[in-house]
Formats: structure tokens, sequence, C-alpha cells
């Protein structure tokens, strides 16, 4: 009812809107130059400004979100280090222990009168770095608070081995005052802490420039590195060649101190590190075999399906109907 | 292949509590050797690396 309505309707319009279509198809189709000429200028103007509104916006949008933004110029972000080949961070090596001792030996000669390792106790380097005796005589040079004895008083007594690494200073605030300002970071998950790791550290021990390059600004106290995000540093070079006396009798170079020192903070950072890689290779020795078992019994209970042929037999000629 | 097929099935796996017994029993075993093979195989990719293997060297002095 309602479609017949409808049509109806249209149809009693039908005649006058045929002949308004049909009069505008035909004056396109047929005189094509005389629509076009009707105003040249008012489409002229509408294609000028609808193609400046595109590249307009497209500019805008350019601006808005193109171009990357660096909070940091490249002085401020420093130089990035140079990537080396460290033995101990591939799948299946351990820390060289020789060069773990090495690196202790130089964090307590050097590094310790400024940075504190204080999440590293005696105990951790029994087995790994010492022995049990030599932890422990390293332990007692130390002195320790007592619990509070009868009468409430705090005692010294010497080190032990479940205490931590002594700090060179008491407190932060000591640590800035005897540095001009600068506090020393604490070292015990120094390598993790920094982008870069292993290799920033090494690139900045031994980074140091002889002197500053013509036209860079060194601040009062500081000393030019380029690795150091911003360049100034307040910690001067310390390594030097020869500077440790190694009781393996490795040559003390820059380098080697530095490898050293930085293969012991990647210790002190993930102590753990030997254990995990053996674990981690047993896994993935059993999961491969695993895996390939399991490939070999996907094709095996597949193979019905995936050798079988399908031939096609037609069917005879005088058989089929038309 | 002469491999008495039925009177394994039958000892080891006919019975549930057998069967389950055979699995917890070979998992351990195979635990023990095959830690014992890794940790072999891990000492000789590590060769001179690990403390034990210059402990001697710190360990005689004090004795």
């Amino acid at each position: 009812m309602l479609a017949r309505s409808c049509l109806r309707s249209t149809r009693a319009f039908a005649g006058a809107r045929n002949g308004a279509i049909n009069f505008s198809k035909r004056a396109a189709s047929s005189s094509s130059g005389s629509a076009a000429e009707q105003s040249p200028l008012g489409l002229n103007i509408a294609a000028v400004a609808s193609t400046a509104v595109a590249a307009g916006s497209i500019a805008w949008y350019y601006h808005l979100y193109g171009p990357t933004a660096h909070a940091m110029t490249p002085a401020e972000e420093g130089l990035h280090p140079t990537k080396y080949p460290w033995v101990h961070q591939e799948w299946f090596k351990t820390f060289d222990h020789q060069a773990l001792r090495r690196g202790f030996q130089v964090y307590r000669e050097v590094c310790a009168s400024c940075h504190s390792l204080s999440r590293v106790p005696y105990r951790s380097l029994v087995g790994t770095i010492m022995t049990v005796d030599e932890a422990k005589a390293l332990a007692e040079e130390n002195e320790y608070d007592t619990e509070p004895n009868e009468q409430g008083e705090i005692e010294k007594r010497p080190g032990k081995l479940s205490d931590y690494l002594p700090a060179p200073y008491k407190n932060d605030e000591a640590a800035r005052f005897a540095n001009n300002g600068a506090l020393p970071p604490d070292l015990s998950l120094i390598v993790k802490a920094r982008h870069g790791g292993c290799d920033y550290i090494f690139s900045l021990l031994t980074g140091y420039p002889d002197e500053p390059p013509a036209g860079a600004q060194v601040g009062a106290g500081l000393n030019f590195n380029p690795y150091f995000p911003g360049t100034g540093i307040a910690m001067a070079r310390v390594l030097y060649d020869g500077l440790v006396e190694y009781e393996d009798e490795t040559p003390a170079s820059t380098s080697q101190m530095a490898k050293d020192v930085v293969e012991f903070l990647n210790w002190a950072a993930e102590p753990e590190m030997d254990d995990r890689k053996r674990m981690g290779m047993k896994v993935l020795v059993v999961t491969s075999v695993l895996f390939a078992l399991s490939v070999w019994v996907k094709r095996y209970k597949w193979s019905w399906l995936k050798t079988r042929k399908l031939v096609y037999d037609p069917p005879q000629a005088s058989n089929t109907r038309h | 292949m002469a491999v008495p097929v039925r009177p394994i099935y039958d000892f080891l796996f006919r019975k549930n509590y057998s069967m389950l017994g055979v699995v917890f029993v070979s998992a351990f075993a195979f635990e023990m050797f095959y830690d014992t093979t890794m940790n072999k195989v891990w000492d000789n990719i590590n060769r001179g690396r690990q403390w034990k293997d210059i402990r001697h060297k710190y360990a005689q002095e004090e004795e």
C-alpha cells in the first residue's frame, strides 16, 4: 500500500522532473562548451582556493607532526659509545673470573675513594672473586655498628661476611660536599642504569681527551668527556697506564683496567648471570629437541593427507547427457 | 628388531600406577643425566673462565 502510494506520488511529478533532467543532460552532453563558459572565473577561484586549502593543511600537518622533536642537542645527548665485542656478553659465556678479580682490585684501589658499591656484600665475593679467608680478612678491615647493647650504646665491631661494602662517604650530602657539588653515583647497578651499559662505561673511562677540543664549553671544575651527556663531567680522568699493579702480572694499561673494572661492575649489577646463562642453555637445548619432535610428529600424523593423490576420473562420453 | 614389545608393555604400562611410576622415575633419571652432561658441556665452553678454574691459585696460598 505504502509502496503503491509512493509510486503514484512520484508519477505525479514525473513529467516535469523528466523534462528538467532531460534538459540538463542535453545541455551537458551536446553543448559542453557552453556549460564551462558559464562562469570560468568562479570555477577558477574555487579550484585555486581548494588547492590552496589542501596544500596548506598538508603543510600545517607536517609542521605539527612531521619533523622529529629532539629534547636535547647532540652535545647534550653525548657521543654514542662504540660497540665492543665483550666476551662475557656472548650467549654461552660466563664472566672471566680472573678479570673480575682484577676489576675488583681496580675498584678498591681507584673507584672506591669516591664511589660506593653499597649493594654488594662480602659474602657474594666468596666463590666468585676470592676465597672465604680472603673475603673474611677484607671484611675485618672495616668497622660496622653493632646492635645496641644493654645500655643502648651502639658500638663498633669488625666486619663479617654478611656486611656490605662500606661507602666512602657517610651520606649523599657529604659526598656532594667533598666533590664540588657533584654526587658520585653508586656503582652497584651502574651497568644496568646507563644507556650503552658496558660500552658506555668503558668509553667514558677511556674517552678523556688530553685537552678539550677548540670551542668546547667546559664549566668550572668540570672535565670534558664527549661520551658524558652534556660533555662536562665532574669526574676527572682517573685511569692511567700502570696505576694499579695487578697480582697476576697483567700489564695494567688504561684500557685493560677499564675493561676489567667494567666487567666487574657488570658482575656487580647481575651476579646471577653465569647461572642464568647455564640454565638458558639447558632450556634452549631441551626445547629445540622438543620442537623438532613436535615437527616430526605433525608430519607423521599428516603424512596420509599430504601424500594422497586425487585423480579425476572423467565419466565416459557415452554416459553423459547434454 | 627382536624387541619383546608385549611383555614390556604389560610390565610397565598396563597398570596406571606402574605407568605413573615409570614416568616419574624416568624423568628423575633423565634430569640427572641431562644436568651432568650439560654442566660438562658448559664447563668445556667456559674453560678457564670460571672461579673453580682459577681457585687453586688463591686457595693454596692460604694453606
